[in-house]
């Protein structure tokens, strides 16, 4: 595992870097707290004991991290082939939708654990199927994908509340709290003492070393990176630049649906308004934080799942607004970017010199 | 739809269009000169927040909308020192700080949420209102709306007519030319996305000023940011087409606020998501009449040509790809 190797070392050769990056990020919430008017040390502690103060709060936190995760790996098949498939954040409302639609026949069934392996099927096909959408968009109709992606995304969120509101709505009042519950038969394995799903720990797992073997020891890895750094010059060599992006897009929408599959079946037991809460988006930023190297994607995604957990503490303690974790969240990748090029600077200093 | 009166439909469009118009124009700005600031749809809120709290504050919406502005050229300078300095990717960067002001406008402005403040009330231009069909259509509104209308006729100036308009305009196609003409490309770009960024702020001072006065989670300005970048695309970055392109937008949403009157079955949140699809779609269109076939297609249809010609444009030649001197 030479890249494995390469990875664990790069994280702790810059200390100086690391040191300094924190401090941006440290200093700037800290600000924007003061802003406020909170109390900003309060503030953190709340945070930190929100996120890791007993073995229940940490299980919340497993239980974005595995979202966050799903969504980070399939979105590195993107990035590695130079798309900005922001539209991720509606593959996993699409994954959703299609697990509940799933669902719902299952509750016929007598056996559970097939409807449950059907909507997570169903789940994978709707993200895919979304993901292609955009991506057709992209290599027939030269729709550019972060387009293409934003406008798939709000309509997945609109089908949603159609279907809320609409054909799937509640006996009696339809309402923002979401779908009828599913009966418990048809919840996803759980883990009482822990308080997880293993299923879904398992699979994010199994994810991560998915992707690690494709992108690193295939050659569909290979040749995405190979689209993604000269597009003209892998056409050339004979590879199509349209049917990989097809591809990555199909990767990425699966991963998505994925999640969002699991968001149903083992976390909401139902399809809720915001059932993809932002973890698409957010996982965009786990993938850039984690420089586009799947060894560090586990880790980012643990650390942001940790500031989400924990930030829905601040309007119970502080009454503040829990949007400060993406605020923390924006300006480290952001710092990220400044520091990154300040070594850039310095290097090129250096060989000047 | 028993009493629909034309004038005031086309009166609620061009009132409506503003914030997206001032958005659209900011950003066909900034394009011109080559660099692309994705942030619009984050931006856009928090100038709307500080827009509000700072009229809140002071009482003064004119103070809200000063604040609003510079908040917008502060987010666009962040974008533009950090690719054109720094040299990281416009987009990512962009796109993060979408999320970062997005979040930090829902966190500064919670306490604020809900509350009354000040608004801009309507100012008819004296005489002007008085004309005919047209004054009630263009005269009889407030100042944001004067403002927008007014932003067109100066940025087209401006860009074609002035001679730091065509500066602007090489820096965007071609800023190694540019500089072999004595231009300074990066202080070009920096200044015209601070700019466009002040443009876009004003946009968020006017939906939470003027057009949904106040704050909330969610305000009602989502998404915005992302119509006006497209908007740019289909206005073939040219500002008179863009603005076009900006009212026939309002010109929808009007409609479809009154279309949702009289289809009461259809759900309100089908005609809430419907400006996506129109602008994907709209996209499309774009990029199809560029092809060969539709073209050939065209060359008899006198009709089509047009269409055609109306939406052909190209992007300036080193959109995105910002100056590195050697």
């Amino acid at each position: 595992m030479n890249n494995a190797q390469k990875a664990i070392r790069g994280f702790f050769r810059y200390p100086a870097e690391l040191t300094l990056l924190l401090g941006i990020v440290f200093a700037f919430t800290t600000v924007v707290l003061l802003i406020a008017g909170a109390p900003p040390l309060d503030a953190y502690y709340h945070i930190f004991r929100g996120a890791l103060g007993s073995w229940t709060r940490f299980s919340y936190v497993i239980k974005v991290w595995i979202p966050l995760t799903l969504c980070a790996c399939g979105l590195l098949y993107t990035f590695r082939i130079g798309l900005w498939n922001i539209g991720v954040e509606g593959q996993v409302t699409m994954g959703a939708i299609f697990a509940t639609w799933a669902l719902r026949f299952g509750t016929q069934s007598d056996t559970p654990a097939i409807a449950i392996l059907l909507s997570l099927l169903a789940g994978i096909a709707g993200g895919a199927l979304w993901a292609l959408i955009a991506g057709f968009l992209k290599t027939k109709g030269g729709v550019h994908e972060i387009f293409a992606g934003l406008g798939m995304n709000f309509v997945a969120q609109g089908t949603t509340l159609w279907l809320i509101f609409g054909p799937w709505k509640r006996p009696g009042i339809a309402s923002m709290s979401g779908t009828e519950v599913f009966p418990e038969g048809l919840w996803l394995p759980y883990q009482a003492a822990l308080n997880i799903s293993p299923v879904g720990f398992g699979l994010a797992l199994g994810a991560v070393l998915l992707t690690a073997f494709i992108l690193i020891y295939t050659r569909i890895g290979l040749n995405l990176k190979a689209i993604g750094n000269n597009r003209f010059a892998a056409y050339l060599f004979g590879l199509k630049p349209g049917r990989y992006m097809l591809l990555a897009m199909l990767f990425a929408g699966g991963f998505a649906g994925m999640a969002g599959s699991l968001q149903v079946c083992g976390v909401y037991h139902r399809l809720i308004p915001s059932i993809s809460s932002d973890y698409g988006y957010l996982a965009l930023l786990v993938v850039m934080l984690s420089n586009y190297n799947i060894f560090y994607v586990p880790l980012v995604a643990l650390f942001f799942a940790c500031l989400n957990v924990g930030s829905i503490q601040l309007p119970m303690m502080l009454q503040l607004d829990s949007a400060l974790s993406g605020v923390i969240q924006g300006s480290l990748v952001l710092a990220t970017l400044a520091v990154q090029a300040l070594r850039m600077y310095l290097k090129e200093r250096g060989t000047e010199a | 739809m028993i009493g629909f009166d034309i004038t005031i439909l086309l009166a609620s469009v061009v009132a409506g269009a503003t914030p997206i118009l001032l958005a659209t124009l900011g950003e066909t700005i900034t394009e011109k000169a080559g660099l692309i600031n994705l942030s619009l749809d984050g931006s856009i809120l928090l100038s709307a927040m500080t827009a509000f709290v700072i009229a809140y504050q002071t009482g003064s919406s004119l103070a809200g909308f000063v604040a609003a502005a510079l908040v917008g050229a502060c987010v666009a300078a962040i974008v533009a020192v950090f690719s054109v300095y720094l040299k990281q990717s416009q987009v990512a960067v962009g796109f993060i700080l979408t999320l970062m002001t997005k979040d930090l406008a829902y966190f500064l402005g919670s306490p604020y949420s809900r509350l009354q403040g000040p608004q801009v009330g309507p100012l008819p231009i004296p005489l002007c209102k008085d004309i005919p069909f047209l004054g009630q259509i263009f005269f009889n509104h407030n100042i944001p709306v004067y403002l927008g209308l007014a932003a067109i006729v100066v940025a087209w100036w401006f860009l074609y007519k002035t001679q730091p308009g065509l500066v602007l305009r090489s820096v965007g196609e071609n800023p190694r030319a540019a500089y072999a003409r004595g231009v300074n490309p990066r202080r070009v770009q920096i200044c015209y996305a601070v700019c466009g960024g002040f443009l876009v702020g004003l946009a968020g001072a006017s939906f939470s000023l003027c057009m949904k006065p106040g704050w909330g989670q969610p305000q009602g300005a989502e998404g915005t940011g992302w119509i006006a970048l497209a908007l740019v695309i289909f206005g073939g970055w040219d500002p008179v087409k863009a603005s076009i392109g900006a009212y026939l937008f309002a010109f929808l949403q009007v409609i479809s606020i009154n279309l949702q009157g009289v289809f009461p079955s259809i759900a309100a949140q089908v005609f809430q998501v419907a400006p996506f699809p129109i602008m994907i779609f709209t996209l499309l269109l774009v990029y199809l009449v560029q092809k060969e076939s539709v073209t050939r297609y065209a060359r008899r249809r006198p009709l089509m040509r047009s269409i055609i010609k109306a939406l052909s444009a190209n992007a300036p030649a080193s959109l995105g790809k910002p100056y590195r001197p050697d």
